[in-house]
């Protein structure tokens, strides 16, 4: 099998949390906006699913960084939400290892659910529709690196 | 000694899945339409028409088949909807339709004499006089057997039929009743014969508390996991039940079989091709599995002598793994 490069898991010092709880939440909600908007920008979520996200609140906490955004669907944009009220309709919960091999695709959602790595709280069926609706996503090929002449020996 | 390999046929929900499995290795992509024809009916899997095109193009382009599961039985008053929708798959030029009910079967070696049709493991055949019937009826090329059958008795099918044979290779076990369980339906009123799922996401409840998680399906308490235990998909079969003063899985673990270790043995016997389930899994799933299953067959390409389970294989299997377990399942099962 090949080898590629792989994130491996990881859990960042108690420290870092300890901190990330303690600073504002609202640029993390407004940096995910930003990239989930994007991903919209770019039609890359089909327009029939995502009708049923309008007026959802979502929220995504990150164990090791402390870091907690709160956002909503609302007429065809995500918009961060800096005052959640109440519990939201769909929580994902996980150390931020575990983010970044969801989205790199290196790990699926299903095994990080049933190692625990993923907590899913709230309304199950949005939430699968939120994991289907990521797992769809053709994201575009990054441009390769040029390849650059080799040093002459 | 050297066998002709069989098919890899390797799960897809969505585009990214099904060139996952075409670029690891597949030989054959099996994938659903967005609806409850077929039995993994779930928010935002699956293909609609423009989908599915690029996907059997993809498939195509690389010389690999597509095989479009249909496989859910027609509702009362409903039956022109799945006989639709067998008229699309051939539109779209599938190399097969996998159908479980035979009204439908029925339908489509009538309506579509030259479409290749394969009896779906929901149609429950698990002997070859079914399997035979179904070939004499409705053409049928292939099969796709329970996962209750020991290996000797799959042996026992292939010896009396000319319809290829297809198991399951790798996935997550249930209680293995396929097409005629309505555990789902106990607990939900819906199941995957009537609506295309099982244990459907708007019933299932997922409630953490400290230290501990409590799975509910339409309210009723089916497990509990504390945090240092792995959970499972929240099947009423997976459930933890009190039966006679003790509490555990009284059913089915939560699990996964892997045929790894008898993979010569299957080929031996003539098996045609080999499962993989997981249409509701992620492109990373499928990348997994399809490239080990495809590195383990080919590994088999020049006979079974030297073949042996590289640790890495198991270990890339075991990951992805529900409830972090595998078994052979019933294949190697003193029961019969």
């Amino acid at each position: 099998m090949e080898q590629h490069f792989t994130i491996p898991k990881f859990r960042l010092p108690g420290f870092v949390a300890a901190i990330g709880r303690k600073l504002p939440q609202w640029p993390h909600g407004l940096a995910l906006v930003a990239g989930l908007n994007a991903v919209l920008k770019m039609k890359l979520l089909p327009a029939d699913d995502l009708v049923a996200l309008e007026g959802k609140h979502f929220r995504v906490s990150v164990h090791d960084t402390g870091g907690i955004a709160s956002f909503t669907y609302r007429d065809g944009l995500f918009r961060p939400l800096f005052s959640s009220k109440g519990e939201p309709d769909l929580a994902f919960a996980a150390h931020l290892s575990a983010y970044l091999q969801l989205l790199s695709r290196q790990e699926d959602p299903d095994t990080l659910f049933f190692n625990r790595e993923l907590e899913i709280t709230g309304d199950t069926e949005l939430g699968l529709l939120v994991k289907n609706l990521l797992d769809a996503v053709e994201w575009p090929k990054l441009p390769a690196f040029p390849k650059l002449p080799l040093p002459h020996r | 000694m050297s066998s002709k390999l069989p098919d890899l046929v390797c799960p897809a929900g969505s585009l990214p899945a099904l060139k996952a499995a075409v670029d690891h290795g597949a030989d054959a992509v099996y994938l659903g339409f967005k609806n409850d024809t077929n039995a993994r009916n779930f928010a935002g899997l699956n293909f609609d028409p423009k989908a599915m095109r690029e996907g059997i193009r993809y498939a195509h382009d690389k010389g690999r088949e597509i095989l479009l599961a249909i496989n859910t039985f027609p509702q009362p008053g409903r039956v022109g909807d799945w006989q639709y929708t067998v008229d699309a798959a051939v539109d779209l030029g599938v190399d097969a339709i996998i159908l479980a009910d035979v009204g439908l079967l029925d339908y489509a070696s009538h309506k579509h004499p030259q479409q290749r049709l394969h009896l779906s493991v929901q149609g429950s055949a698990t002997s070859y006089e079914a399997i035979n019937f179904c070939q004499r009826e409705f053409g049928i090329r292939r099969a796709v057997l329970p996962r209750v059958l020991t290996l000797a008795q799959v042996e026992h099918v292939i010896k009396h039929t000319t319809v290829e044979i297809e198991v399951f290779g790798f996935g997550s076990l249930c209680v293995m009743n396929e097409g005629r369980c309505w555990l789902s339906s106990y607990a939900c009123g819906e199941s995957p014969n009537t609506v295309g799922a099982c244990s459907p996401a708007k019933y299932v409840k997922w409630d953490k508390q400290p230290g501990r998680m409590d799975t509910r399906l339409n309210g009723i308490l089916i497990d509990r996991f504390n945090d240092d235990e792995p959970a499972g998909y929240p099947t009423l079969c997976k459930g933890r039940f009190e039966v006679q003063g003790e509490t555990y899985y009284a059913l089915e673990e939560p699990t996964s079989l892997n045929v790894l270790e008898l993979l010569p043995e299957i080929i031996k016997i003539g098996v045609a091709a080999i499962k993989v389930e997981g249409r509701q899994r992620s492109p990373a799933y499928v990348t997994q599995v399809t490239r080990t299953l495809r590195a383990a067959l080919d590994s088999l390409r020049d006979g079974n002598d030297r073949y042996h389970v590289k640790p890495a294989w198991q270990a890339e299997l075991a990951k992805v793994s529900e409830g972090s377990q595998a078994t052979l399942g019933a294949y190697n099962r003193p029961w019969r």
